[in-house]
């Protein structure tokens, strides 16, 4: 099933992400486009382009204004141009009632309500939902961040604001959604329901579309995978080889399933810690306390993380691991599980939450784990994408057995409609792939 | 589903009576419904058959279309309903009441608003297309229809719209209405079917509801397309009529002209009568079950809504400028739409579980709610929150329950019985919920007399909170931006194909039919 469909790129990561960051930026400067689009696979380096991009506008005279999706991506983005550009001034609008972080507090990034008062400020920040209530304000410029997740309805508010825009985001992930049947709009080539990204090329086609090609975050154990079950016609290398990154453990004390599923990960980067065979609803208890329990072993097992950042060894703490789930009720189930184990400070979130988010190690419970049918939330590609893309060294899986079984009880049967492009890759495809990988790694549990 | 919607239905499988699904009913119902019950042709992509419709359930009027491949008789048949629909449907916009708004000028809202009910998704489906296919027909020039065939498509487009919006009442199939109200033992799919479906709820005295829905099976169908043993029968009376048309045609004998023909046609009506009475039978018979519902709390608030659409558009179709809905929205009224949607599809699914405990239960099980009891109170409590300079009344409220909400710390929730109340989760612990009232008690030093709930009160609190979110300023049509494709090429202007990006203009007044 990992046949590659193109091959990855050759040679070194360093050169080739700095060769494909140079042509983005010789796009930008030379003005010859209303737009350029930049699609970045997870880790890629997505918002060291646009601190760069945002330094080389501000650097040539150019105002800029950067729309995010959400507060926290805003914040992220503030504290890196706050640290790459310290002198440049930077204001953040923002919505009443909102103070800056500590770490943004003593910078040079000022905060506002109102746009009129950060017209001194050579870059604007907020998030798309901010921007929208703006009035009576021009740029020439706009980096728009995570643009496949912003919805196309959200650009039509924010797009009159600037005359030229860098769109960055990851073609991957989840799709944006909507909590109403859409049908009615879909062969509109500016569907609103649609990425903001597809929209804008459904109508600009001439656009120039850059690709970054080495993810720096995945480690060489997960990057081939990714690349071939989510990013089958653009692929990417990982930013460091084999052997590179190492996670130890102190010795085993259980040595139960838990146990060993944690050094099958630490030696491979994947594990599966596998349930017997059972329908569950979305709440499935024992699943939920394996998750629960696998991460909270996690942490007492002591790990050390080595790696290209932290040659010496980092230890293993709460604060890089995390568990993805599906639904907000199992976030709910397994967060209300890590407080009976006392392991309250790992984050537990939604697939759609932990996007852009990154961890040395995550825990997932599989979308399509105790369930009879396999319906289209749950096979969505960029789910799974997300959950299989957010770790430095290994991800943990667990789930109820017969998922093949499932899949191919459940051939795609989505509707496909007329002047709609298809999008890739192929959910059940990018399933069957990734779940030929976790079969390698496969340790049973019998609860 | 829920999982008191699948308890619901393992009941009814288990007891082969229909269970409650609600214990309120969640949509509007008119005292004078217009009943449509619709059929077309099989194997044609529109060809409209008959139609029963009315609001008195003992004088149904049927309009049969003899030759529905006939466009002119099609036509007939279009005016023909127009002439039943139109005065029903516009009855109502004269009666207004003046709605204050603020920051915006006022406006007339109708007292009250027109309801048509189908009975099935396809009836919905069924007014869509033929508001497609009549809307944009002219009243003039070679192929000219009556002047109601166009309005008739404006109406028919209104409704089908409306019916897409969460909550709305204006058009309604009766299998929704019946399957929000009642859970069955059969399968979501046979519940489409509405006579299977009504025996289930309300089967004949001494049956049980699987039996009398297994009985009904095969009988006549709903519609809109036809069963296909009708089908067989349908297609020699057709025939008939149209070698009857012929025959008369070339017929010299003034007498007998006209009588063949009508005697073939009235085979068909009587044909289509008898299929179509069964199911005009049903859709009174699904109001009376409705109507014995007590309506939810907040549906008026819904249908305030319809009414307001419905006096918009009464006075558009009432301006001389006014156009018939255009055959695919623009970028910035489909993103206006969406938006629209989700704030209705939010909105009900706040307000409907908030209606119903049999709703909320299941918002329960998932541990988006809980109900307990007040066993501590203290009202004086202020508390000074991070960048505010001066202490508010933040009561600490502490509850009693058996249910086990998935709260942490700092989630915010609505109260049921208190609509105003606002609190945030202190502490959450098996049995024992602490809260922090922080809204709903004015805006003075001390709360509002009555606005803290007192010890014993139960009470059920949510994190379903329905936020009112005002629409966004859309921009203007010819400011659509350069993402979206630019502002839209003028009516009537040449089409530019090297340019244009967007739907391809109207090419309708070319088609003969469409």
């Amino acid at each position: 099933m990992t046949t590659a469909h193109t091959r990855a790129p050759q040679g070194d990561p360093a050169a080739l992400a700095a060769a494909a960051t140079a042509a983005v930026l010789a796009d930008l400067g030379s003005g010859a486009h209303r737009g350029v689009v930049v699609d970045s696979p997870p880790g890629a380096g997505k918002s060291t382009l646009v601190v760069r991009a945002a330094g080389e506008l501000a650097a040539s005279g150019e105002r800029l204004m950067i729309v995010a999706q959400t507060n926290n991506q805003v914040d992220d983005l503030l504290v890196r141009l706050a640290e790459e550009h310290p002198h440049l001034p930077v204001g953040r609008l923002s919505a009443t009632g909102y103070r800056l972080p500590p770490a943004l507090v003593g910078t040079s990034v000022s905060n506002a309500e109102k746009a009129e008062a950060l017209d001194a400020c050579a870059v604007v920040v907020a998030t798309a939902a901010k921007w929208a209530l703006v009035q009576d304000r021009r740029w020439p410029w706009a980096i728009v961040d995570e643009a496949y997740q912003m919805r196309s309805d959200a650009l039509l508010l924010v797009a009159r604001l600037f005359d030229r825009a860098l769109f960055v985001g990851d073609p991957g992930q989840l799709d944006p959604f909507a909590t109403v049947d859409t049908s009615r709009w879909h062969s509109l080539s500016y569907d609103p329901s649609q990425s903001a990204v597809v929209v804008l090329r459904r109508h600009n086609p001439d656009l120039p579309v850059h690709r970054l090609p080495v993810s720096w975050r995945l480690p060489a154990s997960a990057a081939p995978l990714v690349s071939d079950a989510f990013y089958p016609f653009t692929p990417f290398r990982s930013g460091t080889g084999p052997g590179e990154r190492s996670l130890r453990f102190e010795a085993a004390r259980e040595h139960d399933a838990y146990d060993t599923v944690v050094d099958v990960a630490a030696g491979s980067g994947w594990g599966l810690l596998e349930l017997p065979a059972r329908f569950t609803g979305a709440a499935d208890e024992e699943a939920v306390r394996a998750v629960a329990t696998l991460a909270a072993r996690l942490l007492a097992r002591g790990g050390t993380a080595v790696g290209e950042r932290t040659p010496a060894g980092v230890p293993l703490d709460a604060s890089r691991i995390a568990i993805g789930v599906s639904h907000r009720e199992q976030r709910a189930r397994v967060e209300s599980a890590l407080r009976d184990l006392g392991a309250t400070e790992i984050v537990v979130d939604t697939a759609n939450r932990l996007q852009g988010r990154e961890f040395d190690v995550t825990v997932v419970l599989h979308p399509l784990s105790g369930r009879r049918d396999a319906t289209e939330f749950h096979l969505e590609t960029g789910r799974l994408c997300v959950l299989a893309s957010r770790h430095r060294h290994a991800c943990l899986v667990v789930a109820r057995a017969g998922i093949p079984e499932l899949l191919d009880a459940h051939p795609t049967a989505n509707p496909v409609h007329l002047g709609v492009p298809v999008s890739f890759p192929d959910g059940w495809e990018a399933n069957q792939a990734v779940l030929a990988e976790l079969g390698r790694h496969r340790v049973s549990l019998t609860p | 589903m829920s999982t008191i919607a699948a308890l619901g239905r393992l009941r009814a499988a288990a007891t082969g009576y229909a269970q409650p699904a609600a214990t309120v009913r969640h949509r509007h119902l008119s005292a004078r419904p217009m009943v449509l019950v619709p059929y077309v042709l099989a194997g044609e992509a529109f060809a409209p058959l008959a139609v029963l419709v009315g609001t008195d359930r003992d004088r149904p009027h049927l309009l049969a279309v003899p030759q529905p491949r006939d466009r002119d008789r099609r036509f007939a048949h279009a005016a023909e309903l127009a002439g039943r629909l139109l005065p029903h449907l516009g009855a109502f916009a004269a009666e207004t009441e003046t709605i204050e708004r603020r920051g915006d000028d006022p406006y007339e809202r109708s007292l009250d608003a027109p309801q048509v009910l189908v009975p099935t998704a396809g009836g919905i489906e069924y007014l869509r297309l033929l508001g497609r296919s009549t809307r944009f027909r002219r009243t003039d020039g070679e192929f000219a229809v009556p002047a109601g065939v166009p309005l008739l498509g404006r109406w028919s487009t209104w409704l089908a719209d409306r019916a897409g919006v969460p909550g709305s009442s204006v058009l309604l199939a009766m299998t929704d209405l019946l399957t929000q109200a009642w859970a069955t033992g059969q399968s979501a799919m046979e519940d489409g079917d509405l006579a299977s479906l009504l025996a289930w709820i309300d089967p004949p005295a001494g049956r049980r509801g699987d039996e009398a829905a297994r009985e009904a099976e095969g009988g006549p169908t709903a519609g809109p397309a036809t069963d296909p043993a009708f089908d067989e029968r349908l297609v020699p009376l057709i025939t008939a009529f149209d070698e009857a048309v012929a025959a008369e045609r070339e017929s010299d004998e003034d007498a007998a002209r006209g009588e063949r023909e009508r005697r073939a046609e009235q085979a068909i009506r009587d044909a289509l009568a008898a299929e179509l009475m069964p199911t005009w039978d049903r859709m009174w018979r699904g109001v009376d079950l409705l109507s014995a519902l007590p309506a939810g709390a907040s549906v008026a608030g819904r249908w305030e809504a319809d009414r307001a659409s419905y006096s918009f558009f009464a006075a558009d179709l009432a301006d001389p400028e006014s156009r018939p809905q255009p055959r695919v929205p623009g970028a910035i009224s489909a993103a206006a739409q969406l938006a629209g949607r989700e704030r209705a599809q939010a909105r009900l699914d706040a307000e409907q579980v908030r209606d119903d405990p049999l709703l909320m239960a299941a918002v329960r099980l998932a541990g988006e709610a809980f109900r307990g009891e007040l066993i501590a109170v203290d009202a004086e409590r202020m508390v000074t929150e991070p960048g505010k300079k001066t202490a508010r009344p933040r009561p600490l409220l502490v509850f009693r329950t058996e249910d086990e909400p998935l709260f942490g710390p700092g989630t915010e929730l609505a109260c049921v019985e208190r609509p105003d109340a606002k609190a945030r989760v202190l502490v959450n612990e098996p049995g024992r919920m602490e809260l922090e009232l922080f809204g709903g008690m004015g805006g003075g030093k001390a709360p509002k007399p009555g606005s803290v709930p007192e010890r014993g009160e139960v009470l059920c609190w949510t994190s379903l909170i329905a936020e009112f979110r005002r629409s966004p300023d859309w921009p203007a049509v010819e400011d659509t931006p350069w993402t979206h494709g630019g502002p839209p090429p003028e009516p009537g202007s040449e089409p530019d194909s090297a340019t244009a990006t967007g739907p391809e203009p109207d090419d309708d007044a070319l088609e003969e039919w469409s």
